[in-house]
């Protein structure tokens, strides 16, 4: 038994890695996220259903792990960034790499800013 | 997903997906059309001319950072032979605005720009903080957005310009356009959608370097009245611009005015409804009776005849702020009476607002049923003789000068309300020291304003 668990467990876990990205705030919205422009953050590779995580779920991990903020309505609207809020996948506007679906990959630079504020 | 090319220069990778045409864009390109669109802008509406002198309202945020980035990247480029100043106001809310104020002079140095910093404090003898301490958190919008309008003029006469270009993009228009609509404000809307507004004496003047400037002829300009918020927020960025985006520590949350709302709905779901929006905007301002002379500024550019207008429409704050704009300011009334009625609170702050709608009903246009519960006062307001209501008849402040319709000023009513409750709250605040002084300054202040007022240049 113990022989059989210690070989077939770790080898599924070798794929599950996690991926490694930088999420940004600016605009105002460094305010949700305790005044922190920058965020180094880890997500898994694969959600709970096996899936490649995309700005979707990227938002409601944040919205859960990241942001301490009880205002998440200033973040996010219906399950999707609040209208008004830009979001740029390494420089791009996410509207030209799917919007919401957008698969994250290792290494990305997710940008979310505000054109809400004033100043 | 494939990296898309730019539909411009087909070389490099699209980064900007462009609102109002779905046009795909490298930063590179994106940067160049943003600044020629507003360099048409300019130009199509003649609205500088060579030698002119500029004051910039600059706040610091994003919206007065690319208008001073463009204006003077374009002033380089085109050689318009502008001078551009900075001018910022300094409301003397710590924590927001000192810092803020911090960014102008960054961008001062950056831009290589003079700047010129005028204080509530030296204008009006509050600051901001010392309102709110009086008035509460609730009311003190009111007075921060009349009395920012009354100082970027006040400024720019003391820097002896005349013309002063703002921030406001067309999200504001927009807005302002829908706020003025669900208004019913047909002259306002009129005014609003020009992108330059004048006084009387300043659209008087043919030549306006020719006259000298003072508190009553400064025209207003928007160029970035077309541009879209996200492409200016863009322009920021990809250009690496320094400016301050913290809310105001007094209206947390007043971007979220339910026209901001909307306006940034409609985006989500077709952005071209924005400039859509705008241009409606303007095609219903030609309806309005009495069009002709409130699009003059406009047509004839830098020397027309402009609108008469005592303040300019568009967001409560003319320093490029783009809150909640009018409709949250409007809506700031009516939750703050309704509020008030069901709690029977703030009646010190209600007072001083309908003390402002009262004295001011043809120019804020104000429903008329705010003008019909004011009776007798309203009664004796220059509703121009049978003249569409476009038609004011703008005269001097008593009290300090300013251009009003009215024979005090919003300004001076407003303060007039804060100095005779100075004394009484002082004591409430058991801050002993200061009584006699913020006596002193109720004294001396409407003298005070009123030297404001005498041209400084």
């Amino acid at each position: 038994m113990s022989t059989i668990e210690t070989t077939s467990e770790p080898k599924p876990k070798e794929t599950e890695k996690s991926l490694s990205i930088t999420v940004e705030f600016t605009g105002g919205l460094e305010m949700l996220f305790s005044n922190q422009r920058k965020h180094k953050i880890t997500i898994p590779a694969r959600t709970i259903s096996g899936k490649t995580p995309t700005i979707k779920f990227l938002v409601q991990y944040l919205c859960e792990n990241v942001m301490k903020d009880p205002r998440k309505e200033l973040f996010v609207l219906d399950e999707s960034v609040r209208p008004g809020i830009l979001v740029l996948i390494n420089d791009a506007d996410w509207e030209l790499e799917g919007e919401a679906n957008y698969e994250i990959q290792d290494g990305d630079e997710i940008l979310f800013v505000s054109t809400l504020h004033g100043g | 997903m494939a990296p898309t090319p730019c539909e411009l220069c087909s070389i490099n990778r699209a980064l900007i997906l462009r609102p109002k045409n779905h046009q795909k864009l490298c930063k590179t390109c994106f940067i160049s059309t943003f600044e020629s669109e507003i360099h048409h802008t300019i130009t199509t509406t003649s609205l500088f001319h060579p030698g002119e002198r500029i004051a910039i309202g600059a706040s610091g945020g994003k919206d007065s950072t690319v208008l001073a980035s463009v204006l003077k990247t374009l002033n380089e480029r085109h050689n318009y032979g502008l001078e551009l100043i900075l001018l910022s106001i300094d409301e003397g809310i710590k924590g927001y605005r000192d810092d803020s104020l911090e960014t102008v002079k960054r961008n001062a140095q950056q831009y290589d720009m003079e700047l010129k910093i005028v204080g509530y404090d030296e204008l009006y003898g509050w600051t901001m903080d010392q309102v709110v301490e009086q008035v509460g958190k609730k009311g003190n919008c009111t007075y921060c957005g009349v009395f920012r309008r009354q100082a970027l003029d006040r400024g720019a006469a003391m820097l002896g310009v005349q013309h002063v270009v703002t921030g406001h993009n067309a999200d504001d228009m927009a807005e302002t356009v829908l706020m003025n609509l669900l208004r019913g404000d047909l002259p306002r809307l009129s005014r609003s959608t020009s992108i330059m507004t004048s006084t009387p004496s300043a659209a008087a003047a043919a030549v306006p370097s020719q006259t000298k400037p003072s508190l009553t002829n400064i025209k207003r300009s928007k160029p970035l009245k077309y541009a879209y918020e996200k492409e200016i927020v863009l322009y920021a960025l990809h250009k690496k611009l320094d400016y301050f985006s913290t809310e105001c520590i007094y209206s947390p949350e007043a971007f979220r005015g339910s026209a901001r709302t909307l306006i940034k709905n409609l985006e989500a779901v077709r952005p071209s409804a924005i400039l859509d929006v705008v241009r409606s905007g303007e095609d219903m301002a030609k309806l309005v009776p009495g069009y002709e002379d409130t699009c003059a500024g406009k047509c004839a550019g830098s020397t027309g005849a402009g609108a008469v207008e005592e303040e300019e429409a568009g967001c409560g704050s003319a320093a490029g702020r783009s809150g909640g704009g009018e409709m949250s300011k409007m809506e700031q009334h009516l939750t703050r009476n309704e509020r008030a009625d069901e709690e029977e609170l703030e009646i010190e702050i209600k007072l001083p607002i309908q003390v402002e709608f009262l004295k001011d009903p043809a120019n804020d246009a104000i429903p008329l049923r705010k003008k019909g519960r004011k009776g007798v006062k309203s009664a004796s307001t220059p509703q121009s003789s049978g003249k569409p209501v476009t038609k004011q008849t703008m005269g001097s402040c008593e009290n300090c000068g300013y251009l009003s319709s009215q024979k005090v000023c919003k300004a001076c009513v407003l303060l007039e309300g804060l100095n005779k409750n100075r004394p009484k709250v002082a004591v409430e605040t058991s801050t002993d020291g200061e009584i006699v002084s913020m006596q002193q300054a109720r004294e001396e202040l409407p003298g005070a304003v009123a030297q404001m007022s005498v041209d400084q240049s």
